[in-house]
């Protein structure tokens, strides 16, 4: 495999990654306050949708990434009103999120546009291009680096770059700042922060709400900066993967680039291998590397390498005790 | 204010999951009406293209196979205490079961072939389920977490060995199977008794699913390993005190919402399409997961409800032929409504319904008193 | 100077705390009768009370994690409104909760900053919350490593952190509940020294607990809680453990059994070297033995919390004993086979300590509780599937016989009152002719009348040559049922009486771990 074709898997595995990363975080937020969220999913989707819809409207890309954020909020705040003020099964709401962004993204899709679901193709404005980093084509001729600068470093659009930069904000705003510090405290032992004289529930929204805008970055990203406007169930799964990364980061945020990039890089070169032979295995069934990311999850739960302990009031609704 | 509030049964078995269905469709509806059609229309619609004709009931009942498996599935292990959010994994494995038996054993006669198909799905879902059973019973990872990467686990495997092992090549399906591995059409069996019925998918497999439901009642509130199940779901630390190991019913009543599961394989599989093929679980099992919320995880109940999405599914469609603009997707938003208030807002239901109760019961008293002072 | 910038000098002659007709019920349990307290400033003032008897509830409510349903607070003189944590923290109160309220996987600093971290931004408050740490450590020696990880500290470390975080945020009250329940004896020491010094800074500490010889060791004052009522408040020099023991237990109108002269027969249980460690590698039973003869009532006194649960959960097999032996009928259990089920088969029946959490099962038909532990009977059924009419005939029976109210076998468990389920539940293990009887708190939540009814049962019961092993927390229970009394007190025995040879007072000495030698 030569140098040339290193770069290119670098290049998808930084595109591929994206989406994973944007939900991986969303749920970083959302579970280290204590809120499961198996509905990074559907928000993402109903995010993709609002994305597509609103880019195609408004001709504007941004006004796409906030109808985004937005209708992603939105449904975040459902799951958070079910699952903190209602004290109710957070599984439970969690499928029934990504039923509803399934459901009513193709339907409200078809019935505007009629193009069985999808949202009419955007160009130009309302698409999030690909940034040319400075000093990237003059760097490209330099050996070895100059092309790592030009091919993966540089050429993504707007939304990776934000999405990239959240990995550090996260990392910051957790480790740093009275906010991060409540809010993981919250996700551990409630009753701690209430008898400090906090609220957990506002702390609790106020997670499902950056998780929920997190989702909308992913979602616009795949729909008006990876593709050219919304296919119906485009997230394929993307969501559920997050979900396996986040268990693999065990919940931290360098680590969960760490694991998106991995699970990018799997992708990556999954589509790569597709019908190669490789000598000495013979054909390698791509879907074995499609599958790692969840095999290595379950094995990861299951304690056999290492250990994913949850936060540990995740998933268990705030009562005080009599 | 945490306590459970506490219901007249007939409230707690009719009145609740009532409630939050009709507030279901009251969202659809609004859905309908925000794309600029009518409900009432697509309502008669839907029911005229689901029940108003032969055909129609057939198709409605088919899909009803689907979900009263998927549902039951989810309700067993509901029982235990459980999520199982794998039915589609299980049901995807479960296919894989059947069709193994039916191309590779089709040398036995068709009385061996289809049990042993059946078999072979539900041992097949019974070991995809009892897998994430154990790993919570023994090994402590959450059965949830664990059964939604068995489904994604499940998809890639079933694309590996449709395309590179045993599918045709070049095709994302096996061969057909023998006849005599194919479970019969219901039309097709009553044809030579004189009774014509239109053409429609419902297969035998239905009778199974009926036969299933009573097989599960009987289970879950009649036999001793019901009463198990039912001793660790609703209260861990007397099953303790009772000598039921707890972690022995989780795997038991995981391999049996599998096994369960399996038979959305044996529909679609055995009874419909004759042939191993990618996708055919078309989300259902998570529809099993609305149905069994709203059956309230009573084999009786789960009937209903699975008749309901059957309607809903095969009244879609007809619905969608109509007015293209209304999808089939709709019954998937009124999935997603149905398990969000029967399921994530249970408690707000319940306390509306007891609140609604008592104002009832509040009239109630004061209508006679104000009678006796009028009169 | 404090974190909080609490701004308000109380008045220097004020009382501390004034509680004035606090009055607290849950449903119908009455937590708190028209309460009365005066806490002096700089004193160290101890709340003494049995379980149940409205300590914690008092507490809470000062801390504002219950609103009381009347009655009025003053801290330093001023009637406060504290309807939430943050409102006594800003009264300048803080409280160390019997369980932490600590973030395990967060450090010493984390834990102590959250709430006041003084800013958005965590390093400016951090800079200032190690200074404050330094200083509190040098005034009160208390050392603690800012940066260690919480849950990797010891029980008494992390306790030292709850004061820390009082203290930080400039409480000048400090309320500790049952502190030294977790403490080993020289931790437990470190801590009254601590308090002392607190006193000497003039801080005001509350010290809940019901050991007795804590109250005579450290405090200043003394008030005694019974039932949710405050029935004297003294200073501690004035009064002695006995004295104490007695306003804390009551004379009580003893609730007489009839019992003729016991004639026990041979030793039906025996308990050796038994010691428990539970799942939190706590040691809960410590080298217990004793025998239960047939025939005999053997009660086991002790203030909950003490091991008496897990000692009785250990003999029923539902929990595995770390070290020890047990013998029925002087046959040695082995301990593969020492399951409820194996128990069950071979006599020995268990009546257990909380009967909605394990010995019924609320949602079930009332039958079907009735089944548990014995669902495997043929009686009920052959094959896989239960005769449930069989079923329902056997409850039906029972019910008559234990004039359990509403007689419906079909009856949701849930739905009868406690005394009618506690029937329920002696009438499924003792209509199994035991020969070992484990019996725990026979008549917690249950009315006069089944308690007499129960009562007379169990002995009966002994009569018919049962043994019969009872764990229970009223006294007055223990020491009108039982032919000799054990006092357990933090996992161990620390006494053995007969009833005709003892009272409350010396009973409840032994419970406070007053012992012979000690006292």
């Amino acid at each position: 495999m030569d140098y040339t074709t290193l770069l290119t898997i670098a290049d998808s595995t930084v595109r591929l990654s994206i989406p994973l990363l944007c939900a991986c975080l969303a749920g970083l937020w959302s579970e280290r306050s204590g809120v499961v969220d198996i509905g990074l999913e559907g928000k993402m989707l109903a995010a993709a949708f609002a994305a597509g819809a609103a880019a195609h409207a408004s001709s504007s890309a941004v006004l796409g990434l906030l109808a985004a954020i937005a209708v992603s909020m939105a449904f975040a705040l459902v799951h958070g009103f079910a699952a903190i003020s209602q004290r109710g099964n957070q599984i439970v709401s969690g499928v029934a999120i990504n039923m509803l962004a399934a459901g009513l993204s193709a339907i409200i899709g078809n019935a505007w546009y009629g193009q069985g679901g999808r949202t009419p193709p955007v160009d130009g404005a309302a698409r999030f291009g690909e940034l040319v980093l400075p000093g990237a084509e003059r760097l490209a001729a330099a050996p070895v680096l100059g092309p790592f600068y030009a091919e993966v470093v540089s050429g993504h659009s707007l939304l990776v770059y934000l999405a990239l930069a959240a990995v550090p904000v996260t990392w910051f705003v957790l480790a740093r700042t009275r906010f991060g510090l409540r809010l993981r405290a919250v996700g551990e032992n409630p009753a701690a922060v209430d008898t400090a004289g906090i609220s957990v529930a506002a702390l609790r929204y106020a997670a499902v709400t950056i998780c929920g805008a997190l989702c909308g970055l992913g979602g616009a990203y795949l729909a008006i900066a990876q593709s050219a406007g919304f296919l119906p169930l485009m997230t394929a799964g993307k969501g559920f993967i997050a979900l396996a990364a986040l268990i693999f980061a065990k919940w931290r945020a360098w680590p969960a680039l760490g694991a998106c990039l991995l699970f990018g890089l799997l992708d990556a070169v999954a589509i790569r291998l597709q019908g190669v032979v490789v000598p000495g295995i013979g054909q390698v069934p791509v879907q074995a590397i499609q599958a790692l990311p969840y095999v290595m999850t379950v094995v990861l739960l299951a304690g056999f390498i290492g250990r994913a302990v949850p936060p540990r009031a995740s998933g268990i609704p705030y009562v005080k005790e009599r | 204010m945490s306590a459970p509030i506490e219901l007249p049964k007939w409230a707690d078995v009719v009145l609740v999951p009532l409630v939050s269905v009709t507030a279901a469709f009251v969202v659809a509806g609004l859905v309908v009406l925000s794309i600029g059609e009518n409900p009432v229309e697509a309502t008669r619609l839907l029911l005229a293209g689901s029940l108003g004709s032969g055909e129609g009931l057939g198709f409605t009942l088919y899909y009803a196979t689907d979900f009263i498996f998927t549902g039951l599935a989810v309700a067993v292990a509901y029982h235990a205490g459980l999520f199982n959010i794998g039915g589609e994994g299980q049901a995807t494995v479960a296919g894989i079961g059947a069709a193994l038996v039916c191309l590779y054993l089709d040398f036995l006669p068709g009385v061996l072939l289809l049990p042993l198909g059946i078999l072979g799905a539900a041992a097949f879902g019974a070991a995809w389920g009892f897998v994430p059973g154990w790993l919570q019973a023994r090994r402590g990872s959450h059965v949830v977490i664990t059964t939604i990467m068995f489904n994604f686990i499940a998809a890639t495997l079933i694309v590996h060995l449709v395309v590179n092992v045993i599918g045709e090549p070049g095709l994302t399906e096996t061969r057909a199977f023998a006849a005599k591995a194919t479970i019969p059409y219901v039309h097709e069996l009553l044809a030579p008794l004189g009774i014509a019925l239109p053409t429609s998918p419902l297969n035998l497999t239905f009778l199974l699913a009926l036969a299933a439901s009573y097989g599960i009642w009987l289970l879950v509130y009649r036999s001793r390993l019901g009463y198990a199940i039912r001793t660790v779901g609703a209260n861990p630390g007397a099953a303790v005190y009772a000598g039921i190991s707890p972690a022995r019913v989780i795997m038991i009543a995981m391999a049996l919402s599998g096994a369960l599961a399996g038979g959305l394989a044996v529909n679609e599989i055995m009874g419909v399409q004759h042939r191993l093929l990618l996708e055919f679980t078309s989300s259902y099992g998570f529809v099993g997961i609305a149905v069994a919320l709203m059956g309230r995880s009573h084999p009786g109940g789960v009937v209903l409800a699975a008749v309901l999405f059957g309607i809903l599914y095969q009244g879609g469609a007809e619905l969608a032929f109509e007015t293209p603009t209304i999808t089939r997707d709709m019954v998937v938003v009124i999935g997603g409504v149905v398990i969000l208030f029967a399921g994530a807002l249970e408690g707000l239901f319940r306390r509306l319904v007891a609140r609604g109760l008592g104002v009832l019961r509040r009239v109630r008293a004061a209508a006679p008193r104000r009678a006796a002072a009028e009169g | 100077m404090n974190a909080y910038g609490k701004t308000s000098a109380p008045a220097a002659s004020a009382p501390a705390i004034e509680l004035v007709g606090i009055d607290k019920r849950f449903g119908a349990v009455h937590a708190n009768k028209a309460v009365h307290l005066t806490v002096e400033r700089g004193s160290i003032h101890g709340i003494v009370g049995e379980n149940g008897a409205g300590k914690s509830t008092l507490m809470s409510i000062v801390y504002g994690f219950y609103e009381a349903d009347a009655g009025e607070i003053r801290v330093g003189g001023r009637p406060m409104a504290i309807r939430s944590s943050a409102d006594a923290i800003r009264a300048g109160i803080g409280m160390v909760h019997q369980h932490f309220m600590l973030v395990e996987p967060l450090s010493v600093l984390d834990n102590v900053m959250l709430g006041a971290e003084g800013g958005a931004l965590l390093e400016k408050g951090e800079a200032q919350a190690r200074r404050e740490l330094a200083r509190l450590e040098r005034e009160y020696n208390l050392v603690v490593d800012p940066d260690a990880i919480v849950g990797e500290l010891s029980v008494g470390l992390q306790q030292r952190v709850e004061i820390l975080k009082a203290l930080y945020r400039g409480a000048d009250i400090l309320i500790l509940d049952e502190p030294t329940a977790v403490l080993t004896p020289a931790e437990a020491s470190a801590l009254f020294s601590l308090l002392r010094a607190l006193k000497e800074q003039g801080k005001t500490v509350i010290l809940i607990t019901h050991k007795l010889n804590e109250i005579m060791a450290v405090t200043d004052r003394v008030s005694v809680m019974r039932r949710g009522e405050m029935v004297a408040t003294l200073p501690t020099a004035e009064t002695s453990p006995p004295a104490l023991a007695e306003l804390m237990v009551g004379r009580r109108v003893l609730l007489r059994v009839e019992k003729k002269e016991h004639v026990p027969g041979d030793v039906a249980l025996a308990v050796e070297g038994l010691s428990v460690v539970d799942e939190r590698n706590c040691l809960r039973v410590a080298d217990v033995s004793f025998a239960v003869r047939a025939g005999e009532i053997v009660g086991i006194a002790g203030v909950a919390g003490n091991g008496q649960s897990e000692l009785l959960e250990a003999i029923a097999g539902m929990r595995r004993p770390t070290l020890g032996r047990i013998a029925l009928d002087g046959r040695a259990l082995d301990p593969a086979e020492h399951g409820p089920r194996t128990l069950r088969r071979l006599g020995l029946l268990h009546v257990p300590e909380d009967r909605l959490r394990t010995g019924l099962v609320p949602a079930f038909e009332a039958f079907e509780s009735a089944a548990l532990g014995f669902a495997d009977d043929p009686a009920y059924g052959k094959g896989a599937l239960f005769d449930r009419q069989a079923m329902v005939a056997d409850l039906a029976a029972k019910m008559e016989a234990y004039d359990v109210r509403p007689r419906d076998p079909r009856l949701r468990t849930s739905k009868f009152s406690g005394g009618n389920q506690q029937k329920i539940v002696l009438a499924r293990e003792i209509e199994r002719d035991p020969r070992v009887l484990l019996v725990g708190q026979p008549t917690r939540g249950v009315d006069i009348g089944a308690i007499e009814f129960i009562h007379r049962r169990l002995v009966a019961l002994r009569d018919a040559g049962v043994a019969i092993l009872l764990v229970s927390v009223e006294l007055e229970e223990i020491m009108s049922l039982s032919d000799r009394i054990l006092v357990m007190c933090g996992g161990r025995i620390t006494g053995e009486r007969r009833p005709h040879e003892t009272d409350e007072r010396d009973l409840g000495l032994l419970m406070a771990g007053v012992t012979e030698r000690a006292a």
